[in-house]
This record gives structure tokens, C-alpha cells and sequence, in this order.
């Protein structure tokens, strides 16, 4: 072929093909994304973060934190479980269903609902079982269980989904987790914690390979020999006994923005059956 | 040009390549080695969490990214383009049209390069992987890469030969590429961000574009002009060179998003099956170099032959481990572990920064019209190279698929499953020290070379100057 131009061109179709669908189709799709309701409810998620986590954020890219740290959990499925909420006005035909269904069940008595039928089961056999029970008059429900190694591990609730990223700028998902997922790093650490693990993380974690971030923090003489308000609540020994550790604005919006990160509602592309109970708090 | 006029010899052609390859390389190995060095600064805080605890700019988030952007644009894109002016100046049988352009071309880009990296180490990168440089670093590389492409298209439209050849279509596809992705990727990440998950999309279509794409396409382009020249034959099918060129920036370009990530399922599945079809091109591309090389009556003794063949092997190896990575199982296994960067390290440096460094040795002897200042350590820097390269990306890699496949399992906790990779950090930094080294002997060649050359015009100046002046000239 003598003439280069259509080379030229064809090139450019081929390598713009790629642009067209991941970059054109990926901001018609995406970057028009709006707020979504949380499921079987009427409130708007993502909420904006707060001012200093919004800062925080920027603290976070500036260390470079997402070298080390994903924020985005995975997900291999889900689970039902099939809880009986109350067994109706006709306690005889629930429990000869549950006979049929659950026979370890059939003596229940009212005074032990609820309680959970079937635990760990597919969304098919959940939904035949429950449509029996409320066949008998029963009150039945489905929870919804999300599984894989990282929601097993702690790291989250449900999957992460791109509403979970909407406000944020830039978004931080990281590739590597040479540290844990953070996704939801809020639900288990509290401000106070975030901020003794950034200055002394093997003070928290014994082995932990994260380096320390004490630039972002002040250490200081104690006035009259009394902590400061702002100062942190560190275990002894990190610190001689006459200094105190007072962290900066940075420091401040980091921990901000970290105990920011909570994936923890249930949404349509990511559904799960919330605990009543609040969730324990680590350490 | 006018064809007819008298044929221009080569060492003429090589000649005009001299200062702007002198430009873009010197400045592509003083990266090379400060991008390595630097990212042994960034392992060593695997070794010791609290070595940079009171150093902002030494912190391990700031200095990997800074080195790995400095290896990539500081010595492959810079290195690459040294390459391809080169081959377009031979091809076309002319000397560089405006010789000028390359010369402030290298120079802006690496005021860019040197922009970019003090961004990022002072805390001011855009947070985006591959492309943390920033607007003032992308103004500056952008312009310096038209520059060049000016340079590099005139040379090439004023060819002798009409006919093209197969490297003219990988690295013209190359000279096209790379301001669209990076230019796309600026404009809708840092000038006028996109909202959302898009912004994660773009990064990684723009990423796996010029790390795997732009680089393959430089990369083969050029191995596919040195591989003949040094067997001593033609390459051995032009048209399955043709098909493997348009299987892979058809498949290569739509690679790159990683599965299981928080974005519409199709993105992920389009990658996937791209991926799994990049085997085609693979296969094309390692049938055409074994036939080409097989069987020629050319020792390499660790030449440029050696690093093109390891070059093109790599190449190879690290696609496969690329096509690994999107395979539905064995991605939930490696995905977020060491295997990522392993393949990234051997696509650049074991792939990239061989073949470029294998034609970088084959043409400089050609453009200064002399001797290596060092000819051994060609051949001691091909063997650091290897065994660094072993050490770095087998050590990675072993250490991913561990780590993985403890990650899998939610009773192992994390603290365990990290301390299990920690034993890879020795091999890897070894690795990295050996690069190290011989990325000081390609510097300690090109330099002393520079030095020799500047001096060599010095002296003719001062002759020059010097020179008792003709009878003729002196007025009476």
C-alpha cells in the first residue's frame, strides 16, 4: 500500500473504537449517575461527605493512601434466610407446613418467634418456602445475605456499587491491598482510633506494615503538665510522659473522611437485610 | 523531496539523528536510574514501616507512584521516541525534517517529567493512577509530544520508498495514540473531572492503553525493524504482521478493566473477552519473531540481538500474565495483590526497556559514528538486567498468587496474609538493586559518550579559533 491516509484512518477507527465505548459510553452511562433511595426506604444516599472528610479526602490522595488500600469490597452472591415474624391466627396449619418444610420446627410456639426457618438457603427455595408459610396465614420474611471472602473477613456489608463513589473527586478505589479495604472503614474504627493509628499504627495493630504518618501531627511538651483538649488519648510509651500529640487540620480531616467511609446501607443494585443491632465497635 | 535526487548516504542520516537522540536519551537514562533508586526508597519502607515516618516526600504513597511515572515517562516514552525517529529517518532513507523540533522537544518533556515528579512528591498529584502528574506536567508533555510528532511525520511523508513498512504501521498507530488517550484522560479526569465511578473507567482504559497498548505498539514495532536487520533477512510474513498489528489495537485497546469492579457489568465483560482474544495477536506476534529468528547465523553474545529476542519474549510472557489477570477465576484470585504490579514492572522494564535498550546500543554506535566508551557492560547490563528482572518480577508474582489465595480465605487474618508476602520484599528490592546497576552502566555509556562528543566539538571550536590565520584573510 503507497498511500498512508487510509491507514490513518483505520487506525483511527480501531484505536477509537476503544474510546467511543469506554470513555463516551462510560460518561453517558456513569457520569450523569444520580443520587439513588436506599432500599425499602425514603432516604437519598450518597449523602455529600462532610466539609473536613470532603477535605480529608484530599489529604488522602495527597499521602498516596490508594498505593496501599482498596475501597471497594467484592461480592461472590448472597444468601436468604427465612425468618418467621408471627404465625397468624392459625398456629395448627403453620406448624403442620412447618412439618412439611422444616420438620425441627413443627412443636414452634409463639413465644419464640421471631425466628429463622431456614438460614443460608438460595433465593428460590427461600421464596417456595416463605409463599408456604404465608400461605398458612403466617408472617413470614426474607433476609437477604450478601457473601464472599472480603464481606466475610469484615471488610463490608454488601458489595461496593458505583453510587457508593458519586461525590467524590477524585475517586480513590485503588488496585492493590498491601493494606485492608477501607470501604468501610468507619464501621470499625472510631475517629480517635483512626487518629492513634495514623500517628502509631503498630499501637493498634502489633504487626502492621503501614508506615507511620506522624508528619501529619504535633508533638509537643504538656502545658502545666496537662493534655490539651485536642490532644490524642495515646497508650503510654509512644510518647515520653511530658509531651503530648496534637494532630493538624490534615490529620483532623484524614480521620474525618476515613471514619466517613461507610458502605452500609442496602441499595437495588446491592441488596441485603440490615441487623437491628447496632454493629460492635473493634477494640 | 524530490526521488531523483542523488541518494543520501547513511551515515549522513545517522548524523542528523545525533543531537536529538542525544537529548531524548540522556535525559530517558538519568530517570531511569533516579526511578529505580526511587523505588527502592519505596520498598525499603516495606522492610522498616517507620523509616520516612517524618517525611512527607519520602512517604511510601508518594514515592512509588513517582517512581513508576519516571520509568514510564521519564525513560520509556522519551527512549521510545528516540527509537522511532531513527527508524523513520532510515526507513525513509532521509535525514530528520526539522531537526529542531525533536531537540526542544526533549527538552520541554523533560521539564515536564521534572515538573511532574515534584507534584507529586510535594502532595500535589491528581490521585490518579498512571496520570498524576497534573495540568502543569500534561501542558508541557503534550506540547513536546506534538513537537516531535511534527518532526517524525515530515520525515516520514518525505520518504524516498513510498512502500510501507511493517514497523512504519505500529509506530505511526503509536504516534496517533498517545495524544489522544493522554490528552481524553487529562481533559476528563483533571480539567473537566467527569462525575463518579466514569472517572475510575477512564483511568483504567487510559492506562491499559499506554502501558500495554502504545508501549506493544513501540515496542513490536521496533523489535520488528532490529529482528530482520540483525538475523540477516527479511521478516518472516509481512501480512500475519499486518493481521497481528490490527488484532491487537483492536483487542488490546478495550483491555484493562478489572473484574468485580463497582461499575456496570459490561465494562468488565467487554475487557474480559477482549483479553481472552489478545491471544490471537500474541500468537501472530511470537510465530513471526521464532520464524524471523530461528535458525539465523547470528550470534547475539549478549548484544542488541539478546535484549530484542529476551524483549520480545517478555513481551510475551507478560501479555499471557495480563490475559491471566482477566480470566474469571484465577482475576478473584490475583486481583488487588503483588501479581498487578509484577506484570506492570515486566511489561515496562522487562519487555519495554530491553527492546528500547537493544536499539538504543545497535544505533548510537551508527549516529556518533564510534565505539561504545564501554562495550562490556552491553553485555554485563543484559545479564543484570535478566537476573533483576527474575528476582523483581518472579518474587511479585509468587507473592501475589499467595497472597490471593490467602485473601480468599477470611479465617487467615490479614496481618497473617500480608506478613506472608513480606519474605517477597527481599527478593524484589534484590531485584530491584540489580536493575539498579545496570541501569548505571547504560547511563555511565550515554554519558561519557555525550562528555566525549561536547568535548570533540569543543576542541575542533578552540582549533578552529586558535588557527593561524590565511595569508589571504590578514590585511596588509
Amino acid at each position: 500500500m503507497k498511500s498512508s491516509f487510509p491507514i490513518f484512518l483505520a487506525v483511527f477507527v480501531a484505536l477509537g473504537a476503544s474510546f467511543g465505548g469506554f470513555v463516551v459510553g462510560g460518561i453517558s452511562q456513569l457520569g450523569t449517575e444520580k443520587q439513588t433511595t436506599v432500599l425499602n426506604s425514603t432516604d437519598t444516599y450518597p449523602l455529600q461527605r462532610t466539609g473536613d472528610a470532603t477535605l480529608g479526602l484530599q489529604v488522602y490522595r495527597a499521602q498516596g493512601c490508594a498505593a496501599c488500600h482498596t475501597t471497594q469490597v467484592r461480592q461472590d452472591g448472597m444468601t436468604c434466610d427465612v425468618v418467621l415474624m408471627g404465625a397468624g391466627k392459625n398456629l395448627r396449619a403453620v406448624q403442620k407446613v412447618l412439618g412439611e418444610i422444616a420438620p425441627a420446627d413443627k412443636d414452634l410456639a409463639t413465644n419464640q418467634l421471631p425466628k429463622t426457618i431456614f438460614s443460608g438457603v438460595t433465593k428460590e427455595v427461600a421464596g417456595d418456602n416463605s409463599d408456604k408459610l404465608t400461605g398458612a396465614g403466617a408472617k413470614a420474611e426474607i433476609h437477604i445475605n450478601a457473601t464472599g471472602a472480603d464481606i466475610s473477613r469484615g471488610w463490608g456489608i454488601r458489595q461496593s456499587v458505583a453510587e457508593d463513589f458519586l461525590w467524590d473527586y477524585p475517586v480513590q478505589l485503588g488496585s492493590l491491598r498491601a493494606g485492608p479495604d477501607l470501604a468501610n472503614v468507619g464501621a470499625r474504627y472510631t475517629m480517635n482510633l483512626q487518629l492513634q493509628h495514623l500517628y502509631a499504627p503498630q499501637s493498634v495493630d502489633k504487626n502492621s506494615a503501614m508506615p507511620p504518618f506522624k508528619y501529619l501531627f504535633v508533638v509537643r511538651k504538656k502545658i502545666n503538665g496537662e493534655l490539651s483538649p485536642d490532644a490524642l488519648s495515646l497508650p503510654k510509651g509512644i510518647v515520653p510522659d511530658d509531651s503530648e500529640v496534637i494532630p493538624t487540620d490534615d490529620a483532623k480531616n484524614l480521620a474525618a473522611y476515613l471514619v466517613s467511609l461507610r458502605a452500609d446501607v442496602p441499595l437495588y443494585d446491592a441488596p441485603f437485610t440490615p441487623t437491628v443491632s447496632a454493629p460492635a465497635e473493634k477494640k | 523531496m524530490n526521488v531523483n535526487e542523488n541518494k543520501i548516504s547513511v551515515s549522513e542520516i545517522d548524523a542528523s539523528c545525533r543531537v536529538p537522540l542525544l537529548a531524548l536519551f540522556g535525559g530517558a537514562a538519568l530517570w531511569l536510574v533516579i526511578g529505580l533508586a526511587l523505588s527502592i526508597v519505596a520498598s525499603l519502607t516495606f522492610h522498616k514501616p517507620d523509616m520516612f515516618a517524618n517525611c512527607a516526600w519520602l512517604t511510601y504513597g508518594r514515592v512509588q507512584p513517582a517512581a513508576n511515572d519516571l520509568i514510564l515517562y521519564g525513560f520509556c516514552i522519551p527512549a521510545a521516541l528516540g527509537v522511532m525517529l531513527w527508524i523513520f529517518a532510515r526507513l525513509s532513507q532521509i535525514p530528520i525534517v526539522l531537526p529542531l523540533l525533536p531537540i526542544v522537544a526533549a527538552n520541554i518533556w523533560h521539564l515536564g517529567v521534572v515538573v511532574g515528579t515534584l507534584v507529586i512528591l510535594s502532595g500535589n498529584s491528581t490521585g490518579f493512577l498512571w496520570l498524576e502528574y497534573g495540568r502543569g506536567a500534561f501542558v508541557l508533555l503534550l506540547c513536546a509530544f506534538f513537537l516531535f510528532a511534527i518532526s517524525a511525520f515530515a520525515t516520514f511523508g518525505a520518504r524516498h520508498h513510498r512502500e510501507l513498512h511493517v514497523s512504519h504501521w505500529f509506530l505511526i498507530a503509536a504516534l496517533l495514540w498517545f495524544p489522544w488517550i493522554y490528552a481524553a484522560a487529562n481533559f476528563f479526569l483533571v480539567i473537566c473531572p467527569v462525575r463518579g465511578v466514569a472517572q475510575a473507567v477512564i483511568d483504567w482504559w487510559f492506562a491499559n492503553n499506554l502501558i500495554f497498548v502504545w508501549l506493544a505498539l513501540v515496542g513490536i514495532g521496533a523489535a520488528f525493524y532490529f529482528l530482520p536487520k540483525f538475523a540477516g533477512r527479511p521478516l518472516h510474513n509481512h501480512y500475519l504482521a499486518l493481521f497481528a498489528f490490527w488484532t491487537l489495537i483492536i483487542f488490546g485497546t478495550w483491555c484493562g478493566i478489572p473484574q468485580g469492579a463497582p461499575v456496570p457489568a459490561w465494562l468488565p465483560a467487554a475487557s474480559t473477552v477482549a483479553s481472552a482474544l489478545l491471544i490471537i495477536p500474541l500468537i501472530a506476534i511470537a510465530k513471526i519473531s521464532v520464524k524471523t529468528v530461528y535458525g539465523a547465523n547470528t550470534q547475539c553474545k549478549g548484544g542488541p540481538f539478546c535484549y530484542i529476542k529476551f524483549g520480545t519474549a517478555a513481551f510475551i510472557l507478560s501479555s499471557l500474565m495480563l490475559i491471566a489477570q482477566a480470566c474469571p477465576h484465577f482475576s478473584r484470585v490475583v486481583g488487588f495483590t503483588w501479581f498487578g504490579p509484577a506484570q506492570t514492572q515486566f511489561q515496562l522494564l522487562g519487555f519495554f526497556a530491553i527492546v528500547i535498550l537493544g536499539g538504543f546500543y545497535e544505533l548510537m554506535l551508527r549516529v556518533m559514528g564510534c565505539e561504545l566508551p564501554y562495550p562490556k557492560f552491553v553485555r554485563v547490563q543484559h545479564w543484570l538486567f535478566i537476573a533483576g528482572l527474575v528476582l523483581l518480577v518472579g518474587s511479585l508474582a509468587v507473592a501475589g498468587i499467595v497472597q490471593g489465595m490467602k485473601l480468599e480465605n477470611p479465617k487467615i487474618a490479614f496481618d497473617d496474609v500480608s506478613s506472608a508476602t513480606l519474605i517477597a520484599f527481599r527478593f524484589s528490592t534484590t531485584g530491584q538493586l540489580l536493575l539498579l546497576l545496570g541501569s548505571f552502566l547504560f547511563a555511565a555509556n550515554i554519558f561519557v559518550m555525550t562528555a566525549r562528543w561536547k568535548f570533540g566539538l569543543l576542541k575542533s571550536g578552540w582549533k578552529a579559533l586558535n588557527a593561524p590565520l590565511q595569508a589571504s584573510e590578514v590585511k596588509s
